[in-house]
């Protein structure tokens, strides 16, 4: 039988790699390489792809990190792990 | 009341505010000291790492670099931002968890090695000196500018204060007075912005001025664009720099945020596993906060200069731009006589030469704001660079007293003994980074691109791999450190120092600029510790309980 510690620990990677290709997207992804060509799309006064470098990449990045406060504190009750 | 009385006020209410804070929490053991007793509240960690983490560069220079680099300051925004996913998912819990105090702590125990221990140190030490040099600097400038004393005089009270709190309250002084230094910060940063936006956009919100409209309706950055396009400057909304160039410098700082030692001993201070994480993602807020208005001005700031000074008669320019000519900030030459001013993107005819830290310091006065603001945006600069200072002197401090002293040197000294070593070394500390100060050297700005490239290439490698891959043992580590280091050290030394005439993308390896290759560096280390991982001895048992231990929250039963 696995230990629970070990079952744990494979959660925990699943969590960090959704989340991490997340970090990736919004940065690198729509903020870098796909950046002239989201530059195509206009949100207001915006070009997406500009708006996704110098805003919208902080904004993810905040979320992904509430997520993963949310994913891991869910995680460590499942698995009665929860520190007093 | 005029401008300078204003900020003597506020300057001189804010320290008082500091070292009362000081007094009231002051260090009684080497754990307070260290890692302020480990019971900091996640909220105030998470202000206190972002004072910690804004110096003197994010305040007063960052909006004015994006200003002259459009799109491609975006590696700053991102890059600054991003590490702290890092921080946040790969480090922060796991180091909590691991409970020492220092980032040599854990790369000397995890390793089982005084070599490992060492290496760390002195990257510690030269990542923290290089930064704190600029931050004194900083302070010197602020009063000079703002309060006509000298730089030096500047410089030598900045150290006075600093020299106070983080002497005698070590991590619990610095970390309460960095709270109150952040709203400081975070307040006069967002006033001047939030009049301008209002005054140009009409929205009260920076970050959706800054997509907004103009007064005949055309949209703020296509206005630039238009602007920047007629004056011979590159369109704002999209960069002059390679792709993976930007790829590989918002790499090597995003890494790089994440391994710096003074950011990551915060995560030490709070009590448990998932205040570390919490405290991780308020820091993130709060540093957003400043960094998603930091562009907004930038836009705003540019267009007003332009519309403000291009072709305009010398003789009717409005009165902030004498002021700020009269700093050296501003300089106009007028190359073609004709006795107005030409800011173009061709350095043939450009006549007006622009500091780029002009933009938040002049920024009160170019949108005419109350003198009262002005007094703020200086205090709001001395907060942020105090703050830094403090936080980057600690760990010099306890690099010394804790990893030097007590974990290799002498380890039976005593707690008492330790913690008057480790106010010694901060008083040392601070005094060197005075003198620096005073007298900076002439490459503080190249060496800022190093402390991240040292920091991406040594450590953050060496602490990813000792969580992640529990039979990581010591041979690989430290043969990864030292490659990681010297090829980026040695990138960054040719081409910044021994040929800097070559610093150009013809030149560059796969054209990656001395800023980006921290990024390489660091795949150099990942490279390295794996291929000799291989060859060499497995991880002793304990060392691999000690991995499994740091994983999971709590205890293990």
């Amino acid at each position: 039988m696995e230990d629970k510690y070990q079952v744990y620990w494979k959660r925990n990677l699943t969590i960090l790699t959704g989340l991490l290709a997340a970090w990736f997207v919004f940065s690198y992804g729509f903020g870098i390489l796909l950046a002239d060509q989201l530059n195509n799309i206009r949100i207001g006064g915006f070009q997406l792809g500009f708006w996704f470098a110098q805003q919208g990449s902080q904004y993810a990045f905040v979320i992904i990190i509430f997520l993963y406060v949310f994913l891991m504190n869910r995680l460590d009750r499942e698995f009665d792990l929860r520190e007093e | 009341m005029d401008i300078q009385t204003w900020t003597f006020i506020i300057v001189g209410a804010t320290f008082a505010l500091y070292i009362g804070i000081a007094v009231w929490s002051r260090a009684g053991s080497t754990k307070d000291f260290y890692v302020a007793g480990g019971s900091v509240p996640p909220l105030a960690n998470g202000m206190a790492t972002a004072a910690d983490w804004m110096s003197a560069a994010s305040f007063i220079s960052m909006a004015g670099m994006i200003s002259f680099l459009g799109y491609d300051g975006s590696v700053y925004l991102m890059g600054w931002t991003g590490g702290y996913v890092l921080l946040a998912l790969l480090l922060a819990p796991y180091l909590r968890k691991f409970g020492k105090f220092t980032v040599p702590d854990f790369v000397g125990d995890r390793y089982y090695s005084s070599t490992a221990r060492m290496v760390a140190v002195v990257c510690a030490v030269f990542i923290s000196f290089t930064y704190v040099a600029g931050q004194m600097r900083g302070t010197g400038i602020v009063f000079s500018r703002f309060l006509n004393v000298d730089i030096e005089m500047g410089v030598v009270i900045g150290m006075i204060i600093v020299f106070f709190y983080a002497v005698m309250g070590g991590m619990k002084g610095i970390t309460y007075t960095q709270v109150a230094q952040y709203c400081v910060l975070i307040f006069a940063y967002l006033v001047p912005v939030i009049f301008i936006s209002i005054m140009m956009t009409g929205n009260a919100i920076p970050q959706l001025g800054f997509g907004g409209t103009l007064d005949d309706g055309t949209y703020l950055l296509d206005r630039l664009d238009g602007l920047s396009a007629e004056l011979g400057f590159a369109a704002y909304t999209s960069g002059t720099k390679p792709m993976i160039d930007v790829f590989f410098i918002t790499a090597a700082l995003m890494v790089g945020t994440a391994g710096l030692p003074h950011v990551i001993v915060r995560f030490f201070t709070v009590p448990r596993v998932r205040d570390a994480r919490t405290s991780a993602g308020y820091a993130l807020i709060f540093i957003v906060l400043l960094y998603s208005t930091a562009p907004a001005l930038a836009a705003f700031a540019k267009t007003n200069l332009i519309k403000t000074v291009d072709n305009v008669e010398y003789s009717e320019v409005p009165e902030w731009f004498t002021n700020w000519e009269q700093t050296g900030l501003l300089k106009f030459e007028d190359l073609n006589n004709d006795g107005r001013i030409q800011f173009t993107g061709d350095p043939a005819t450009n006549e007006l030469t622009v500091d780029p830290d002009i933009i938040v310091l002049a920024n009160p006065e170019i949108a005419q704001l109350p003198n009262w603001v002005i007094g703020l945006v200086a205090a709001g600069g001395l907060a942020a660079a105090l703050s830094t200072a403090a936080g980057l002197l600690l760990v010099i401090s306890t690099s010394v007293a804790h990893d030097l002293f007590k974990r290799t040197l002498k380890p039976d000294l005593s707690d008492k003994n330790e913690l008057w070593i480790a106010r010694i070394a901060a008083g040392g500390a601070v005094i060197v980074a005075g003198y620096f100060g005073i007298n900076p050297p002439g490459f503080v700005a190249q060496t800022i691109a190093f402390a991240f490239g040292l920091a991406a290439a040594s450590f953050f490698p060496a602490i990813i791999l000792g969580i992640f891959y529990k039979k990581m043992n010591k041979e690989g580590a430290v043969a990864g450190m030292v490659v990681g280091i010297v090829f980026t050290a040695s990138y960054i030394i040719y081409f910044t120092f021994l040929n800097p005439e070559a610093n150009n993308p013809d030149n560059w390896w796969f054209g990656i600029s001395p800023e980006g290759i921290g990024t390489l560096g660091m795949l150099l280390n990942l490279a390295v510790a794996l291929v000799v991982v291989r060859f060499t001895k497995e991880t002793p048992g304990e060392i691999q309980e000690l991995v499994e231990n740091i994983r999971v929250p709590g205890t293990r039963k």
